[in-house]
């Protein structure tokens, strides 16, 4: 990478005009401790082949602060050590060999109070396509509470949602309506009546679904509101439909939350694509509007899924619980889609947690302190149906949204038949759970039990039981277990 | 029609024997029992009437019971009846588990008015039916 280096035992100026190694301008500093108040990140760094190291790990450091390739005299101008990223550690990845773990901590001047799009603009805005590295991943971010502070936060969180909808001691229900793209306004509200009358909390718009020609988003948001409001008047709940209000610019986004607003629903959602100036921009619209607002993770998995190059689902859950969201996907472990059990787990903390202690096994490389600052609801999605509920219930916990679209729509008795076969089978585990059995275990047991009393459950079971999802997982934590006092 | 708010409104009634696991399941997870009662089962009627206090003390699942058996034989058949678990740990500070313990004999449900408002905007009223004896 660097053809022109100081000649071993020539002193070299700093400042003198020409190219220098990284690691020689105050990029690499092992004896560096980072104070409370520093951001760090954590770096899954491949170097090119004939690249060392630490000269890769320095190189992320600088050009991802103040460096440029060659050095300048306006360093001079400023308190360039402040500002300059320290690399201050790097480790080689466990079976991987030729890639390293680089720790890197940032001084909290070079970031702006309450902006993840400045946060994100400085930390993967420009190093990711560093000539001299064959791959970089951004594994896991640390915020000092100070910056902490400076966000709103989720608009709603766990507590105040669950307050909203007095729905206390057991995940929330909910469906994707199916098909993906082509009903109508009328005939999608009707999908949305049947799932919520027979027993669903919420249903929720595609990621996609937005304003097309067959169907207007007004057209959508209208008759979804009807639906709603029968479903409440046939079950006594409070319901909701997730309307989705992305649109191409942010004052579209503002009006079609407005109007659903003014129709009462208690909730919103968007896409991650929007990006993150109006993820942040509606979580304050949230908040100020008593709404939850809900991220589908629209367009993650194109950087997130594989362990060479990208970003980890991680830091996006860190970023988004920072910039304000109620609700983000976050994997089922079980169904269709890409997920881990051990990321899967450190994801769902990061969002639960008041406090996330270092949890190697789960991907959580930093303690990390909250703050307080509101819990998001994690939601699973994708490929899941009542047959596994009791490993749902297992893994991820009461408090999340387990979303069933084909589980509940394809149901051969119907739609309300479905959302009614998921509450069933979710209270009966539930209620099993309290009472001290082992859900895990028995759980086929607790659900035929529960089938006795409810066809529509029984009939949920036998469509779907053999449906599994066996594939390898392309993202696993990657650490080397460390010894306990026990041991 | 069937209420079917708090955690287990879709399994059959729960039994007594039943009740008591889920109170003792509050109890070892340190929460306090708390019993409320309404003639008013609108989504949005937060506020039961309390029967006494939260038992904030009271480790005893048959005594919790015994607290239950009492509410019934003033309230039961004609109210809606809810037990709930509260979680005063920081984080929380909220109600962790919720379900129905008593209904009226018959629940008359709800009415649904639709206001229109002039073009295809409806503006949604739910309203409770009174309770019979109400």
């Amino acid at each position: 990478m660097l053809d022109k280096k100081t000649p071993a035992g020539e002193k070299r100026s700093r400042y003198s005009a020409g190219v220098m190694e990284y690691r020689e301008m105050g990029y690499w500093q092992p004896d560096y401790e980072p104070k409370d108040t520093d951001i760090l990140a954590v770096f899954r760094v491949t170097p090119q082949d004939g690249v060392d190291p630490i000269e890769a790990a320095a190189a992320v450091a600088g050009e991802s602060s103040t460096a440029t390739w060659t050095v300048v005299w306006t360093d001079r101008l400023t308190a360039c050590d402040k500002y300059r990223a320290k690399c201050y550690r790097v480790d080689e990845v466990p079976n991987a060999p030729g890639s390293y773990f680089a720790f890197i901590a940032y001084d909290l001047d070079l970031f702006e109070p309450g902006s993840i799009a400045n946060l994100s603009a400085s930390i993967i805005g420009n190093v990711f396509g560093f000539k001299p590295l064959k791959a970089l991943r951004l594994e896991d971010m640390r915020f000092p509470v100070a910056y902490v502070k400076t966000f709103q936060g989720p608009a709603t969180g766990i507590v105040v949602e669950r307050e909203r909808l007095d729905k206390f001691g057991r995940p929330l229900l909910g469906a994707t309506v199916k098909p993906k793209l082509g009903l109508s306004g009328r005939n999608y509200g009707r999908v949305v009546y049947e799932a919520l009358k027979g027993g669903l909390d919420f249903t929720k718009d595609d990621e996609n679904i937005n304003s097309q020609p067959f169907m207007h988003w007004r057209d959508r948001f209208l008759y979804c509101m009807e639906a709603v409001a029968k479903a409440e008047a046939a079950t006594g709940e409070v319901k909701g439909t997730y309307l989705n209000v992305t649109a191409a610019t942010m004052e579209d986004m503002y009006e079609r939350a407005e109007f659903a607003k003014e129709l009462g629903s208690v909730i919103v959602m968007i896409d991650l694509v929007v990006g993150y100036t109006a993820i942040q921009s509606m979580a304050k619209w949230a908040r100020k509007n008593d709404t939850v607002l809900h991220l589908h993770r629209a367009g993650h998995s194109t950087y997130t899924r594989q362990k060479a190059h990208g970003v980890s689902f991680r830091v996006i859950t860190k970023w988004m619980r920072l910039a304000g969201v109620d609700h983000i996907h976050a994997g089922t472990v079980v169904g269709k889609l890409e997920g881990d059990p051990n990321n899967v787990r450190g994801y769902y903390d990061i969002c639960r947690e008041d406090f996330n202690p270092v949890a190697l096994e789960h991907g959580i490389f930093f303690d990390q302190h909250w703050a307080s600052l509101n819990k998001v609801m994690p939601v699973a999605s994708g490929g899941i149906h009542a047959g596994q509920m009791h490993q749902l219930v297992d893994m991820l916990g009461e408090d999340c949204v387990l979303q069933f679209g084909g589980g509940t729509i394809g149901h051969p008795m119907g739609i309300e038949a479905g959302a009614t076969a998921n509450r069933v089978a979710l209270e009966a585990i539930i209620f099993a759970r309290n009472a001290g059995r082992d859900v895990l275990g028995e759980g086929p047991q607790i659900l035929e039990e529960a089938a006795k009393n409810c066809l529509a459950l029984r009939q949920a079971l036998e469509t779907w039981k053999d449906v599994t999802f066996n594939y390898s997982s392309t993202d696993t934590p990657d650490f080397v277990p460390t010894a306990t006092a026990a041991q | 029609m069937r209420v079917t708010q708090g955690c287990f409104s879709f399994l059959p009634d729960l039994t007594d024997a039943q009740i008591r696991t889920q109170v003792q399941y509050c109890i070892d997870k340190g929460w306090a029992v708390n019993i409320e009662f309404t003639d008013d089962p609108h989504p949005r009627n937060t506020y039961w009437e309390m029967w006494g206090l939260p038992m904030f003390d009271v480790k005893d699942a048959a005594a919790i019971m015994l607290e239950l058996d009492a509410c019934r034989k003033v309230h039961g058949g004609r109210k809606y009846i809810r037990l709930s678990g509260f979680d005063s740990t920081h984080g929380w500070e909220s109600v962790r588990l919720s379900f129905l313990v008593g209904r009226p004999a018959e629940e008359p449900g709800f009415i649904l008015t639709r206001n229109e408002l002039g073009g295809q905007v409806i503006q949604y009223t739910l309203q409770a039916r009174p309770l019979p004896g109400a």
